[in-house]
């Protein structure tokens, strides 16, 4: 299908843009990578009136400092993959990257897309999650930074107001303690995750501490098996299996119990790469 | 609401193009209905297939996932422009050899795709199979397509 018609605006500036949603509240988009603006718009899933297009408001770039790796929200997936940054010191991004649609799909989307769309079967905000990371915001009122367990808050649905543009993401960087691990089950590979798990721990000698895992596409939302957590903290994979307190519901990909029994194999596995 | 326009000027195959499009249309569209140029194909239109798949100042996009007024002051590649530089000769001859393509419907996208990976390092089967996992073809059951692929890495010195 075709989209319906819309207003077209190319922002110069952040403050651009932020002016340019106040013009039309609740009923402007901003358009970034598009790898999921523009399915919606194609299949009239949604119809806004004015699209900004903030390609060209810079907020693309990899740094470190003070301690964690920031990633501007338009950096392209294809950078963040290809960054020794992201790779040194975000390795569960790195890890999650190539699971992320098709390498045409990664050439134009954004990591902020991924984190502002807040697709529930999506990579990047379990990411986020399990790396209790934070996003930084710009609104009419100035910046704020939201830390990804309060950023998420139901089926793409973010602490985005409708005049704020999310400006980056930040992330502790990694350490050598520090463990991740991830995986997805998907029918073919770049598709959305049937179930999928983003994890970090801390390192005490043979144990875990401070066990984060992150499961998406089993819920509204990426969704923290805490029970699991600390069943894994304390040493037992059998008993985190058996403790995963999560209840995804049927969709039309799989039945909520096949996706829990899912979830549990990710876990062996990614507890593997945890361990190591 | 009387449908927004908007000037574009681009480089398409090398060549400078200047045209007035709908904010809505969609890169491919503008490409097959505006400018003739037919060898981009339109499938799924929400980025699932890879039928539309052309090249945006050098890196392969869906064409149908970008819009036209956003290509003002790009590099549009598509397959004829790719084809007639000869930058896929050897990479056609293959699929033709190797009966890699039926109705031929991917076989653009099938082709721009494979030549990312191409040029990009090393490569292996299981490579090939992962960049080409968001091309779908409907007639060759994708190994003719992997082991044209495979043959032209190698002969590319890439495998």
């Amino acid at each position: 299908m075709k989209p319906a018609a819309f207003v077209y605006a190319r922002a110069r500036s952040l403050d651009e843009a932020i002016a340019l949603l106040r013009e039309a509240p609740g009923e402007a988009r901003l358009l970034a990578g598009g790898q999921s603006l523009m399915p919606a718009l194609n299949m009239r899933l949604d119809a806004p009136k004015l699209v900004i297009d903030i390609n060209g408001i810079g907020l693309d770039g990899i740094s470190r400092k003070n301690g964690q790796v920031e990633i501007g929200a338009l950096t392209r997936h294809a950078t963040a993959e290809r960054s020794a940054i992201v790779a040194d010191m975000a390795p569960l991004i790195a890890k999650a990257m190539p699971h992320i649609g098709h390498p045409a799909i990664r050439n134009r989307g954004t990591v902020g897309g991924s984190i502002a769309n807040a697709d529930p079967a999506a990579e990047l905000p379990a990411c986020l999650l399990a790396l209790d990371g934070e996003v930084e915001i710009a609104g009419p009122a100035g910046r704020r930074a939201v830390k990804a367990g309060d950023f998420f808050k139901g089926l793409y649905e973010t602490a985005l107001g409708d005049e704020d543009v999310l400006t980056a993401i930040r992330v502790p960087a990694a350490s050598a303690d520090r463990r991740y691990g991830f995986g997805e089950l998907c029918r073919r590979h770049g598709d959305y995750a049937l179930v999928g798990l983003a994890a970090s721990a801390r390192a005490d000698g043979q144990r875990l501490q401070d066990v984060r895992l992150a499961f998406f596409g089993v819920g509204a939302t990426p969704v923290r098996a805490r029970k699991a957590e600390a069943a894994l903290a304390a040493g037992s994979v059998d008993d985190a299996v058996a403790a995963l307190d999560l209840a995804p519901g049927d969709d039309v990909h799989a039945s909520g119990a096949y996706k829990k029994h899912a979830a549990g194999v990710l876990l062996r596995r990614v507890a593997t790469e945890l361990a190591a | 609401m009387s449908a927004p326009t908007y000037a574009i000027a681009l480089t398409v195959n090398g060549e400078a193009v200047e045209a007035t499009v709908e904010a809505r249309k969609n890169l491919v569209d503008f490409l097959r209905e505006d400018l003739g140029l037919t060898g981009s194909h339109v499938g799924c239109e929400h980025g699932v297939c890879g039928a539309c798949t052309v090249r945006v100042d050098g890196a392969v996009v869906r064409g149908c996932l970008m819009l036209a007024a956003q290509c003002d002051g790009a590099r549009v590649e598509t397959i004829e422009g790719v084809s007639d530089a000869g930058e896929v000769a050897d990479l056609q001859a293959a699929f033709e050899k190797r009966n890699a393509l039926q109705c031929g419907y991917c076989t653009p996208g099938m082709l721009l795709t494979a030549q990312e990976l191409l040029k990009n390092g090393r490569i292996d089967r299981a490579a090939i199979r992962e960049h080409l996992s968001g091309n779908y073809c409907r007639c060759t059951g994708y190994q003719a397509i992997v082991d044209a692929v495979e043959s032209v890495a190698r002969a590319r010195g890439r495998l």
